[in-house]
């Protein structure tokens, strides 16, 4: 557990009864969480290994209620975490002992469905899928699909810019966002966007989205909606070495076809999958790739030839392709199973989520399993392996003196090589407390002072979710300060003309 | 006259900018100056011209992405891109002839730093949507970098859409990685003629709302229409409603009939092959039809459903144009007077967007704002964001100005 908090606010801590007794003025009755075991539910989101008690959680139901805890926190110094449904893997929703907890979960009606206009806006608490449910009887869905989609919510998608396995073909949060409603610090409501396709002047929409809580609490969400395809097939391709799997991927992008899913399992992935549910994998090969084509019946099918055609050259050991809508549920099957099937081989597992470049693949692989012996802890790898997102998943057992730490270990050398070979720290988990002391592997200081910038313009006091993604904390007066070097800076050698 | 610099490296292009941020002397920034006649003019001493900083930096089409100097003109990355069948999908516009500048010269950064976003933008997003990463100078004369070279990316800020569609007033992008796509094999255009507004858009409308994967929806009154090179299109003599699909041949085919189904009885039907489609298409992108001595040209970004109702509430600003993205984007002309500008402005507020005046004398933006007002709350964000990135305004001075902007 290498990964410190900052030191709380002992007058904030001092203060608690009365921020609470102003807090439950805003929000009443059951809105305001404050004894212990209510607070247990929020001490950590889906990074377990670190947890913490807030000051209070609070409920609110609606904007302006939103508005005014944000306003009384301000004045109160006290920090704000926001929060959706706590299914983050990075730690952003971790709680700060002297902040308090604001819950989105009052927040699920969806406000207005849009057919004209092919939108949905709704409440941030409202869950991925329920949107997806809530259009699918006239022909339509929302397409980032994050395999927690029936827990995970809507702001959390914003907040973390959320991928899922249909991203490949069809963008991720950001790439399907209309408009936002945003509660500032100051607890000024600002809008974004709206239902055109472009927002105007500066695109806030788009810093927001990925801004994992730090810059607004999210109160509305406009997301566009896709018309369902009229058909769907998937493939399932299995290969004796996982270089072959890597090729295929690379041989598919570089034939021009855009796959609506294409994600990649290694061995113990597969092993352990079936072992838990069944799916029906070959046990006999290194790595297995789910390739999912999508769109007229016609294209599919010629797709579906095509791709057929190239895992025979990249050497694929098994070729199946769905021939029903129950086989192609199958063929996803294990794979939308693999955290929990992994949860079953191993008392605990920690998920990593670096991108590498596509070609890099094998390479990355190979490397990995060399890392992982090396550590002696086991990786089992699935991935969205067409945009090269690994989802590694290292075993250890927590009651285990050490494991903890070991596993850290790991997760960084692992991330620093995905850096190393031109990739990212995270491809869609996001970085909260997790990665955050990595940032330093991808970005240089003053890139890093630049982006809290940004958080300055939006949070001048730093109360918003602070100790999150950046490293190190830098107050706002002394990231504005500027070194101007008056005609010092020697005129460089340009060009005039 | 302005100075030019002309810096050959994101180096010297640093340098210069801490040069004038140390002699407190604004840069405008330029790459091939095809757009310098979009936003208000930029009175600055010196002129920063990217020109130098040229060249693809680094491609490899099984990636899917092209990493490339800010100055590189499009051109260039197009015929790379041609050469393994892939291209920009976000249909970059090329907004030189409209703005009195020579066609196909605009460069990589400017068309980033403008979102210029072609009729595509429908189905495969925004120039903001494929560009993954860069390398910039801000107004703080640092150099640091944003995003990556990868297509998923969370990590950090993305300031990199921040950039996209700053006009060079936050940083000077430098280098920038961007998503490219695989290249249609083949297009097919339905064209039903005769529709007024209201029935185009909901025609359109149907088409986006069916599973046909619709790449274009444009509505084109008979006058405009006249103006195409597109024989099919120019000799109908009426309205033309127009939905674009791609793809490998059988499914554009498949896509093709159901789309032809969906508008049947509607009017009378034609159909473009790959070739016309592409001059149509390319027309509209770089809102070709508008006349030459069209005083005022406007972009309105509207509720797609909205686009029929905006396009007769325009009427009363006298002038002409054309609905893409399915209602969405209006092309708008029309005199370039205040009242006429009040007009414009009001109906997109009114349905929820906002407009853009793209081209007009210097004189009508003294008292007309290019970037559409935004209410205080949102302005003062992007002012403070803005001051982070560039505390002394040096780069690109009121190119965005106007009320909301904090420089008058
Ligand atoms: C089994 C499992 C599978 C997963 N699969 C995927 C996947 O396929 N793809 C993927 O991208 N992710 C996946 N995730 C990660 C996670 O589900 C997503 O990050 C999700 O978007 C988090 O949503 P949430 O509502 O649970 O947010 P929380 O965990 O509550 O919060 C996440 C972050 O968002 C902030 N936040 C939440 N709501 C708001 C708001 N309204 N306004 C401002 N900030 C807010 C929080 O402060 C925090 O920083 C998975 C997680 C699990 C447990």
């Amino acid at each position: 557990m290498s990964i410190a908090m900052p030191l709380p606010d002992a007058e904030v801590l001092a203060g608690r009864d009365g921020f609470l007794a102003a807090l439950s003025r805003i929000v009443p009755g059951e809105g305001v969480i404050a004894d212990e075991k209510g607070l247990r539910t929020y001490e950590c989101d889906g990074l377990v290994a670190y947890r913490a008690l807030p000051l209070a959680v609070v409920l609110p139901e609606t904007v302006e209620q939103v508005a005014a805890v944000m306003a009384l926190a301000g004045e109160h110094k006290v920090k704000v975490v926001p929060r959706g449904s706590g299914t983050g893997l990075s730690g952003g929703a971790l709680p700060l002992t002297d902040g308090i907890v604001l819950g989105l979960g009052k927040f699920n009606r969806i406000l207005e469905i849009d057919y004209a206009n092919r939108c949905v806006t709704v409440q941030p608490g409202v869950s991925n899928l329920a949107i997806s449910q809530a259009v699918a009887a006239a022909g339509f869905y929302y397409a980032p699909d994050p395999s927690s989609q029936i827990a995970c919510s809507i702001g959390g998608n914003v907040a973390e810019n959320s991928g899922g396995v249909h991203c490949l073909k069809y963008g991720v949060t950001t790439n399907n966002l209309l408009g936002l409603e945003i509660v500032l610090m100051s607890g000024e409501v600002v809008r974004l966007g709206g239902k055109q396709f472009d927002s105007d002047g500066y695109d806030l929409l788009g810093i927001l989205t990925g801004s994992e809580g730090l810059l607004g609490v999210v109160t509305e969400v406009t997301v566009r909606i896709l018309p369902k395809p009229s058909s769907v097939q998937a493939l399932l391709l299995g290969f004796a070495d996982v270089v072959d799997a890597g090729d295929c991927v690379a041989r598919i992008i570089a034939a021009g076809i855009i796959p609506a899913g294409l994600e990649m399992m290694d061995k113990p992935a597969v092993k352990a999958a079936e072992d838990y549910c069944n799916a029906g994998y070959p046990l006999d090969v290194d790595a297995l790739l789910i390739c999912e084509l999508d769109g007229p019946a016609a294209e599919v099918s010629e797709l579906v030839d095509r791709v057929e055609a190239i895992a025979r050259e990249s050497r694929a050991t098994v070729l199946r392709r769905s021939q029903s809508e129950e086989e192609r549920a199958r063929f996803w099957l294990g794979r939308k199973s693999a955290f929990p099937a992994v949860g079953r081989i191993s008392p605990d597992y920690y998920c990593i989520d670096g991108t590498i470049p596509r070609g890099q693949l094998a390479h990355v692989l190979a490397r990995m399993r060399e890392l992982s012996a090396q550590y002696g802890l086991g990786v089992v790898n699935v991935f969205h392996a067409g945009d090269g997102n690994l989802h590694p998943l290292i075993l250890y057992d927590a009651a285990r003196e050490g494991d903890l730490q070991k596993t850290e270990d790991l997760a960084g050398a692992i991330l620093r090589l995905c850096v190393e070979v031109g990739g990212v720290l995270s491809g869609e988990h996001g970085i909260g407390i997790e990665k955050r002391d990595l940032m330093g592997v991808m970005f240089t200081e003053d890139d890093l002072k630049q982006q809290q910038r940004i958080k300055c313009a939006f949070d001048p006091a730093g109360l918003l979710n602070p100790g999150k993604v950046f490293p190190v904390l830098h107050r706002c007066a002394e990231l504005g300060a500027m070194h101007v070097h008056h005609g010092k800076v020697p005129f460089p050698d340009l060009p005039r003309f | 006259m302005a100075e030019i610099l002309r810096p050959a490296s994101a180096e010297e292009t640093r340098q210069a900018v801490a040069w004038a941020l140390g002699e407190d002397k604004p840069l405008e920034i330029v790459g091939a100056g095809t757009k310098r006649a979009f936003g208000h003019p930029v009175s600055a001493g010196y002129r920063l011209d990217l020109s130098g900083l040229s060249g693809i930096v680094d491609y490899e089409p099984a990636e899917l992405v092209l990493t490339a100097r800010a100055g590189t003109p499009l051109g260039e990355i197009a015929a790379a891109l041609a050469q393994s069948r892939q291209q920009l999908a976000f249909e970059p516009a090329d907004l030189g002839p409209l703005l009195g500048a020579p066609a196909e010269s605009a460069t990589l950064g400017g068309v980033l730093a403008a979102n210029l976003s072609g009729p595509r933008r429908i189905l495969a997003g925004a120039a903001r949507d494929h560009t993954l990463g860069l390398a910039m100078v801000t107004g703080r004369g640092e150099a640091v970098k944003a995003g990556g070279k990868v297509v998923k990316n969370v990590t950090g800020y993305d300031v990199t859409k921040l950039m996209c569609g700053s006009w060079g007033t936050l940083g000077v992008m430098t280098e920038l990685s961007i998503k490219v796509l695989p290249a249609p094999e083949r297009t097919r255009t339905v064209l039903v003629a005769g529709l007024d507004g209201d029935a185009a858009v909901a025609c359109m409308g149907r088409a986006l709302s069916s599973p046909n994967e619709v790449s274009g929806a444009a509505y084109l009154p008979a006058a405009i229409a006249a103006r195409s090179a597109v024989s099919h299109v120019a000799e109908a003599g009426a309205s033309i409603t127009a939905l674009r699909v791609e793809g490998p041949p059988i499914s554009v085919g498949a896509r093709n009939e159901a789309l032809r189904a969906l508008c049947a009885g509607l009017g009378e039907i034609e159909e473009l092959h790959s070739h016309n489609s592409a001059t149509f298409w390319r027309e509209l992108r770089d809102a070709a039809p508008i006349a030459a001595d069209a005083p005022a040209v406007w972009r309105l970004s509207v509720p797609p459903a909205t686009g029929a109702g905006v396009f007769a509430g325009l009427a009363g600003s006298e002038g002409e144009g054309w609905l893409d993205w399915g209602g969405g984007l209006v092309w708008w002309s029309c005199p370039a007077t205040v009242a006429a500008s009040a007009v414009v402005r009001q109906v997109a507020q009114a349905a929820g967007g906002h407009a853009t005046l793209v081209r007009a004398p210097d004189g009508l933006k003294a008292d007309v704002p290019v970037f559409h007002p935004q209410p205080a709350g949102r302005a003062a964000l992007s002012r403070r964001v803005r001051e982070g990135f560039d505390p002394r305004g040096i780069l690109n001075p009121r190119r965005m100005g106007g009320p909301g902007w904090g420089e008058t």
